[in-house]
C-alpha cells in the first residue's frame, strides 16, 4: 500500500514542504500575538471596547477557514497574504480572549499592592498584571499555534505554492487518492501539531512550576 | 462587475434555487452531514464525559484523548481515513463518510472535557445532600449534576456544533456535498459569485447554530439558576480549535 519509491524520491520535497509549513504558522502566530497584545491591552485599558472586540473575534471564529480564503483569492491574488491573513485572523480569537482573561484573573489585593508600591498604571501594567498574566497567555499561544499548524495544511487550497505539508493532501487525493502522498501529508502534519503542543506543555510547565497543568480546560460556556 | 454585485447576482439567479447543485439541496447536505457527526460524537462523548466528571476517574485518559483530538488538523484526518473509508464503501467512502469522521474527531473533544468538567465542579455539597436523601449514584448524576451542570455542558456542544458547520466545507475538496462546493467549485471555476454566495451562507449558517445552542443554554441557565448553579468554566476562553 505505501509506495516507498516514491517517498525516497520526495525527501527533499517533504522536507522544503515541512519548512514551508512552519514558516507560515510562525508568521501567523507571532504577528497575531503582536495585534494581540496590542487589542488586549487596549481593552483592558478600556473596558468598553472589550465586548465588541469579543464579539467581533466570536463573530469571524464562525467564518470557515476553506471560506476566508477563497474569499481573499479575489482580493490578495495568489500571494503569501492570501495565505496570511486568516491565519492571522484566527489567532487573534484565541489570544486576545486568553490575554484579557489573563490581565483579568489578577486579584485585586495584588493590584492594590502594587498601587499602595507607588506603581503608575503603566508600571503596574508591565511589572504585575503581564507577569502574572503569562500561564494564561502561554495557554493561548499554545492552542493557537496547534490551530494553525492545523490551518496552514488548507492554504494548499489557495494553490499549490502554498500548504505546507497539507500540499501533499491535495496533489494526492488529486491524482485519484494516492494514499502514500496523502499519507506523507497527513502523519508529518500531524507530527509537527503534536510536537507543538508538547513544547507548549513543557513551557507551561517551567514557567507555573508551582501550578499542576490543568488536564482539562473547559471552554468558555 | 463587482464582489457585492456578483454575488447578489449569483445569489439571485433562480437556477441557484433548484435542483441537486442548488442552494436548498446543498443546504441540506450540509446541515445533515453536520447533524449526524454531532450525533455520533455526543453518543461518543457526552456518556464518557459525564460518567467521568461524576465517578472521577478517567480523566486523564479523557484529557489525553481530548487534546490528541483537538490537535489533529481536520485535513489531515481526512486524508488518513479515505484509503480505510473506500474499502468500507466505495462510493460513500470517497465522499463523504471520510468527512464525517473528521467532523466527529473535531466535535468529540470540545463535548467530551465541557461535560466533564461541568459535572466535575458541580458543588460537592449538592451531591452530598442527593446522598443523603438516599438518590442512587443514576439519580444523582440525573438529578443533579447534569441539570446543574447544563450550561457548561452545552458550551461544549455549542463549541462543537460550530465547528463542524465551519469545518464540514473541507469536505467539498474530497467530493463530498454541502456548502463547501460552492467554495471548491468557485474557486476551480474562477467565479467570485459563487466564492462570495458560498461564504454567506456557510457564515450565515454557523451563526445560527451558534445561536440556537445559545438559546437552549440560556432556557437551562435559568433553570440551573433556581437550583443554585457552580461556577461556569472558564479558564481556555472562547471555542479551542477552528477548522483546521
Amino acid at each position: 500500500m505505501i509506495d516507498w519509491g516514491w517517498l525516497a524520491g520526495h525527501v527533499d520535497a517533504i522536507a522544503y514542504r515541512t519548512g514551508q509549513h512552519l514558516y507560515l504558522a510562525a508568521i501567523a502566530v507571532g504577528v497575531g500575538f503582536a495585534i494581540s497584545l496590542v487589542l488586549a491591552l487596549v481593552a483592558a485599558r478600556r473596558r468598553v471596547l472589550y465586548p465588541p472586540i469579543s464579539a467581533l473575534a466570536g463573530i469571524l471564529y464562525t467564518i470557515p477557514s476553506l471560506a476566508l480564503f477563497a474569499a481573499l483569492i479575489s482580493i490578495t491574488g495568489f500571494s503569501v497574504v492570501t495565505a496570511e491573513v486568516p491565519l492571522v485572523m484566527y489567532t487573534l480569537v484565541i489570544l486576545v480572549r486568553n490575554i484579557v482573561a489573563g490581565l483579568d484573573g489578577v486579584p485585586a489585593e495584588v493590584l492594590e499592592a502594587a498601587d499602595g508600591m507607588g506603581h503608575t498604571r503603566r508600571q503596574r501594567l508591565w511589572r504585575v498584571e503581564l507577569p502574572l498574566a503569562v500561564p494564561l497567555i502561554v495557554a493561548g499561544l499554545r492552542l493557537a499555534t496547534v490551530s494553525t499548524i492545523g490551518l496552514v495544511t488548507i492554504t494548499g487550497t489557495i494553490s499549490d505554492a502554498f500548504g505546507g505539508l497539507g500540499y501533499f493532501i491535495l496533489d494526492g487525493y488529486h491524482r485519484g487518492g494516492f494514499p502514500t502522498e496523502m499519507y506523507a501529508g497527513a502523519l508529518p502534519s500531524i507530527l509537527l501539531a503534536l510536537g507543538a503542543d508538547f513544547l507548549f506543555v513543557r513551557a507551561q510547565r517551567r514557567i507555573t512550576p508551582w501550578a499542576q497543568t490543568r488536564a482539562l480546560e473547559a471552554t468558555a460556556s | 462587475m463587482n464582489l457585492v454585485a456578483e454575488t447578489a447576482a449569483w445569489l439571485t439567479n433562480p437556477a441557484q434555487w433548484a435542483g441537486q447543485a442548488g442552494i436548498p439541496n446543498r443546504l441540506l447536505e450540509h446541515v445533515l452531514i453536520s447533524s449526524i457527526s454531532l450525533a455520533v460524537a455526543l453518543l461518543l462523548a457526552l456518556p464518557a464525559g459525564l460518567a467521568i466528571g461524576h465517578t472521577g476517574r478517567g480523566a486523564g485518559l479523557a484529557a489525553g484523548v481530548a487534546n490528541l483530538g483537538r490537535s489533529l488538523p481536520s485535513l489531515a484526518v481526512i486524508a488518513l481515513a479515505i484509503p480505510v473509508t473506500v474499502r468500507i464503501d466505495p462510493v460513500l467512502g470517497g465522499t463523504v463518510l471520510p468527512t464525517l469522521v473528521a467532523m466527529v474527531v473535531l466535535a468529540v473533544p470540545p463535548i467530551l472535557v465541557n461535560a466533564y468538567t461541568g459535572v466535575a465542579e458541580v458543588d460537592r455539597d449538592l451531591v452530598e445532600a442527593g446522598r443523603g436523601m438516599g438518590m442512587r449514584e443514576r439519580e444523582i448524576l440525573s438529578g443533579i449534576e447534569l441539570p446543574v451542570a447544563l450550561p457548561v455542558v452545552l458550551g461544549g456542544v455549542r463549541s462543537a456544533a460550530v465547528q463542524i458547520v465551519a469545518t464540514a466545507t473541507l469536505g467539498a475538496i474530497f467530493g463530498s456535498g454541502g456548502l463547501g462546493r460552492f467554495l471548491v467549485d468557485g474557486i476551480a471555476q474562477n467565479d467570485d459569485g459563487q466564492v462570495f454566495g458560498g461564504v454567506l451562507l456557510v457564515a450565515m449558517l454557523a451563526i445560527a447554530t451558534e445561536a440556537a445552542v445559545e438559546i437552549l443554554q440560556r432556557l437551562a441557565r435559568s433553570g440551573a439558576a433556581g437550583r443554585g448553579s457552580g461556577s461556569t468554566a472558564a479558564i481556555a476562553p472562547g471555542p479551542p480549535v477552528l477548522g483546521a
